[in-house]
């Protein structure tokens, strides 16, 4: 037990705490805030606050818990939303109201709710950290495995069948003459990763629905993207998009110093949307850690760590889990006001000299791996985290620490986003470095031509962005047809294709088989216009044909139809085509 | 909490104050201070130690000495007496009362500093607000419960904007009990003059509270004004059930005073000097607006804030515009040419507007037809870039119908008089006339249906 010495901001000083360790947490003051140990000096320990420090005196007592900050795991995670340091927020409601209360606390998962538990293991099996010994449903959807906690082995004496709380033991397990009575719920410390076997090659990519993503710059299960953006650029539209339609059994999304209403808006949307897959509403898969900008500043720092954690979790039971971490740049910024207020040593833009190092660690707990456990089963952590750059610029310390660690970079512009063409993921800027380990992937379960249709199709584009530079020196008309023509399908391609509107009730989710037909579409009739004019066909006769509007509104076609009606699209194509050649002829 | 005073400061550096041999003060404590004249300032504990106390003063500190200037700790964080009788009345920057009338007679005293939200508390804001300005209601619409900010300059007319939207704003088809508070922090005389006039002229007087920190009042007092403002709006809205449109102006000077305090703390600074918890402190004011589940009342915050240089990517608006809900930009190019208002749109943005727009809020068509505007006035506006360099001659005659509906599109739907109040439909029918300029097949953003059954009438085809 200590006392309060200093107080300034989020950070506080407390003496007389002998035997406290590193990242402790302990409960400060009167009012028993919630703070964790972040330097120790002799005696004296400094403690970053999870809440705000206002009325706090020195002299006020310090309680050590002796325990480093760690999140509960069990059934009941899925369809939360927790704060930066695991309490729900519903509870936290009941307790204090419509605004957050100080000093409150509250159990991350229900303790009174039975679950029922069905045993996968039996009397007598001999089970390690990882093992599975039962399974209880905890969404209609999702079954959560009941594992044993990482470092225990030893063979099973006892294991029950039937209703449950998550406090109440299922098993024991007996090891060297000491008995462990296992729980549905463990406990895990956040800033330490959850073990695995092996970390896998990423083969199997994340699929998302976006076009430009899953077509132009995949992500791959266990792969991590960064999202950088100025304001307003659609980082958080984004997020929600790959959130929503993500194919991955969990996700996790973090919002970090964000909006509140945002988060209003996840927790009122996802209830009511559909997952594509399970057909179920999407909150059944999702757990929420929301810590709004105007939360503490401490608990902003520790947020991505308890949501990290949730989906290792996860992936332990063998799903894989998608994390979306929104915004980066916040917790970046709470690194750096901690570090100022300890007075530590600025490195670049007054962020701390081991911001680098934090942010690598952290992207590292990403990846596919085989689980600990004996039946070797294999899940994968997927994460996308928001940057968002001041001023837009990505020279800065933050974006450019995350591009070293990070896979697929999806470079969201400005002058895109105010001509509102949506996602304003710039294509000649962003980069996926998993194509080539997802090329097989892509040629046995889309088709064999589809890497060739999208890197032609970049190859245009790129074309494009050179003639344009000619096009402002001389005007569109001085070009040759040829020219002219790339850059109608360039058009095409970003304006039918790549664009794709979030709030549309079609174009919202594009199945991959929807993605390679449009764009099959789009380059087939890149192939015709160049040989039609070839053979004597004038670019403006066939910038008249009525069939290109209905090519523009491909997109629109709701996934049922799509395989009917584009490929008859296309057969209409060759036809019009082979008018026109016919007619030049004659 | 027992009222402790001292006479032993140590250090008076910028606006902070060193007492020492102070037992036991609580962070962010009140402070009273007695000069040695018997002038009474107030303060703010913003470091405590034992022993040792640094005090933030709100006011100059001209006159404060270190052997006989008195130290009263009163036990308490900063609060703020509200009541019913604030309605009409003018306080300065810390809540005392500025215009001559008798201190408010407390019905609650509330702590200034207020508590977040929680998300789980809050209710999506969707109650369109119509303001009567084209630029705001078709292509970026309020909504109740949303905090957006007026990106401006010095120079630009961004008050003749907030008080024709503080006249005009109206939820269509709802008589609501409303409530302005305005929060002025280191604007002119004559700036502040214009709104009391302004509110005063359309009988908004009597419906709103002033805080006015003018630009001679101490910058430090300005650290508060917003959250007087945002406190009494927070009672008004909450516990009275008011529908509650804050304005703040200008962010710009607030930042400043932010600055300069963190400055005088000998504190790392973030970029450009200001502190690396701007955004944070920021956050805290502007994260005060919403709307919250069971309760009637909202608060609509629109601040003003000033671009040093025009620069969108300076801290201050940066900072911004990462926690408001979309902005509002003025363009200097648009007052040039003589174009009221300067709404620059194409930097604008309203984050909630898909929420509060569509069939049953304001009409089906409204999110096609504002991306159909948006998009075609880019495009313009990139053509004439490029007319510039190759002459008008050069381009399509498709282009050349872009490049006109630009021209069009500044004088005819971002133009509007400064009385001039339209409603939703005037609007968007405005917009579907000025699109029938452009070829239907080049309408990629509108659905079909709706050129049928909203366009048509304009197109002669």
């Amino acid at each position: 037990m200590g006392v309060l010495k200093k107080i300034s901001g989020p950070v506080v000083v407390a003496d007389e705490m002998k035997g406290a360790r590193m990242y402790d947490v302990v409960r400060v003051g009167d009012l028993s805030l919630i703070g964790e140990i972040i330097r120790l000096n002799g005696d004296n320990a400094t403690i970053q606050v999870y809440e705000d420090t206002a009325g706090l005196r020195p002299g006020e007592k310090v309680v050590n818990t002796g325990e480093p900050l760690s999140v509960e795991l069990g059934p009941g995670l899925l369809k939360s939303i927790y704060d930066g340091i695991q309490r729900p927020l519903e509870i936290l409601k009941d307790k204090s109201g419509d605004f957050i209360g100080r000093g409150i606390t509250a159990s991350a998962i229900d303790k009174k709710k039975k679950w029922e538990f069905k045993p996968k293991a039996k009397k007598g099996d001999d089970v390690t950290g990882g093992d599975i010994l039962g399974e209880t449903q905890e969404t209609e959807t999702i079954a959560h495995k009941i594992m044993v906690p990482p470092g225990i082995e030893g063979k099973i004496t006892e294991i029950k069948n039937g209703k449950y709380n998550v406090e109440e033991t299922i098993a024991v397990v007996k090891s060297r003459g000491k008995e462990h009575e296992l729980k549905m719920s463990q406990i895990w410390q956040v800033r330490k990763r959850r073990p695995y076997t092996e970390k896998l090659d990423p083969d199997t990519p994340l699929i998302t629905g976006q076009r430009i993503v899953d077509t132009f710059f995949p992500i791959a299960k266990g792969g991590t993207a960064c999202i950088p953006g100025p304001f307003g650029s659609g980082k958080t539209v984004c997020q929600h998009q790959l959130a929503k339609w993500s194919d991955t059994q969990i996700v996790v999304y973090i919002g970090c110093g964000e909006r509140g209403n945002e988060m209003t808006e996840v927790l009122t949307e996802f209830p009511k949307l559909e997952d594509p897959f399970t057909k179920k509403p999407l909150m059944e898969r999702t757990i929420l850690i929301a810590n709004t900008s105007n939360m503490p500043v401490a608990a902003r720092e520790a947020c991505v760590y308890t949501g990290v954690t949730l989906a290792e979790y996860y992936r332990d039971m063998g799903y894989d889990v998608s994390l979306m971490a929104d915004s980066t740049s916040r917790w970046a910024e709470a690194m750096r006001e901690i570090g100022g207020r300890l007075e530590e040593m600025p490195g670049e833009e007054g962020y701390p000299a081991y911001l680098g190092r934090r942010l690598a660690e952290f992207y590292e707990r990403a990846g596919r791996v085989v689980c600990i456990g004996k039946d070797k089963r294999r899940g994968s952590v997927s994460m996308i985290g928001a940057v968002s750059p001041p001023g837009g610029d990505i020279s800065e310390p933050v974006s450019q620490n995350t591009l070293r660690v990070t896979k697929v970079f999806l470079a969201l512009d400005a002058s895109l986003a105010h001509r509102r063409h949506f996602p304003a993921i710039h294509w000649l800027k962003s980069y996926s470095l998993y194509l080539d380990s997802l090329k097989n992937w892509y040629g046995e379960k889309v088709s064999s031509e589809f890497l060739d249709n999208r890197n032609k199709a970049m190859a245009l584009l790129q074309k494009e962005a050179e003639l344009q530079e000619v096009v402002q020196l001389v005007g569109p008309d001085a070009l040759p047809e040829k020219e002219q023509a790339v850059l109608a399908v360039a058009k095409r391609i970003r304006e039918d294709f790549l664009q794709q509107s979030a709030y549309h009730e079609v174009d919202t989710y594009a199945s991959m088989g929807k993605q390679h037909l449009m764009l099959k579409t789009i380059m087939k009739l890149h192939d015709r216009l160049m040989s039609a004019i070839d053979l004597g066909v004038q670019l403006k006769k066939t910038s008249e044909l009525k069939l290109l509007d209905e090519i523009s509104r491909m997109k629109e076609i709701p996934e049922k139809e799509a395989e009917t009606k584009i490929k008859e699209l296309m057969k209409r194509l060759d036809h019009e085509f082979d008018r026109l050649i016919a007619e030049v002829k004659t | 909490m027992a009222v402790k005073e001292f006479q032993t400061v140590k250090e008076i550096a910028g606006p902070l104050v060193f007492v020492e041999g102070v037992k036991n003060i609580g962070y962010n404590e009140l402070v009273s201070i007695t000069l040695p004249d018997g002038e009474k300032r107030k303060g703010q504990v913003l470091e405590t130690s034992r022993g040792m106390a640094v005090v933030q003063i709100f006011g100059p500190t001209a006159g404060l000495d270190v052997p006989t200037t008195r130290v009263q700790f009163l036990g308490e964080t900063l609060r703020l007496p509200v009541s019913d009788e604030m309605l009409g009345r003018v306080y300065n920057g810390l809540g005392e009362p500025r215009d001559k009338g008798p201190a408010t007679i407390a019905e609650d005293k509330i702590d200034i500093s207020g508590a977040a939200i929680n998300p789980y508390a809050r209710s999506e804001p969707r109650d369109f607000i119509q303001t009567g300005i084209s630029t705001i209601d078709g292509l970026n619409t309020l909504v109740r419960g949303q905090k957006l900010p007026i990106f401006s300059g010095s120079g630009l007319p961004h008050n003749d904007v907030a008080v024709q939207i503080a006249r005009q704003a109206q939820v269509p088809g709802q008589e609501a009990d409303f409530a302005v508070i305005f929060a002025a922090m280191g604007i002119t005389y004559e700036e502040a003059a214009f709104f009391m006039r302004d509110f005063e002229r359309t009988g908004a007087l009597e419906r709103a509270v002033l805080f006015l920190n003018l630009a001679d009042d101490p910058s430090v007092e300005r650290l508060i004004t917003p959250r007087m403002a945002l406190t009494t709006a927070e009672f008004l809205a909450y516990e009275r059930d008011m529908q509650v449109l804050v304005i703040l102006t200008d962010m710009t000077n607030y930042c400043e005073s932010l600055r300069e305090i963190a400055a005088a703390r000998e504190e790392v600074p973030g970029r450009r000097g200001y502190p690396g918890y701007m955004y944070t402190d920021l956050s805290n004011i502007y994260e005060r607006a919403g709307v919250i589940k069971g309760r009637k009342g909202t608060i609509t915050q629109l601040s003003i804030l000033s671009m040093p240089g025009d620069d969108i990517t300076h801290p201050i608006p940066d900072l911004t515009g990462y926690i408001t809900e979309g902005q509002i930009v003025l363009g200097r190019d648009l007052h040039r040419k003589g174009i009221y208002p300067p709404v620059d749109v194409l930097p604008c943005l309203s984050r909630l507007m898909n929420l509060g727009i569509g069939k049953g809020r304001t009409r089906e068509d409204h999110r096609g037809v504002a991306d159909q505007l948006y998009s075609a006035y880019a495009e313009g506006r990139d053509l004439r870039s490029l007319s510039a360099v190759v002459g008008e001659e050069a381009l399509t005659d498709r282009d050349k119908k872009f490049l006109k509906f630009a021209e069009v599109f500044e004088k005819r739907f971002i133009t509007q008089d400064k009385n001039e109040n339209r409603t939703i439909e005037q609007t968007l029918d405005l917009g579907w006339e000025l699109l029938s300029a452009i070829p239907e097949s080049e309408l990629k953003r509108v659905k079909l249906e709706h050129i049928e059954k909203y366009g048509k009438k304009y197109r002669k085809e």
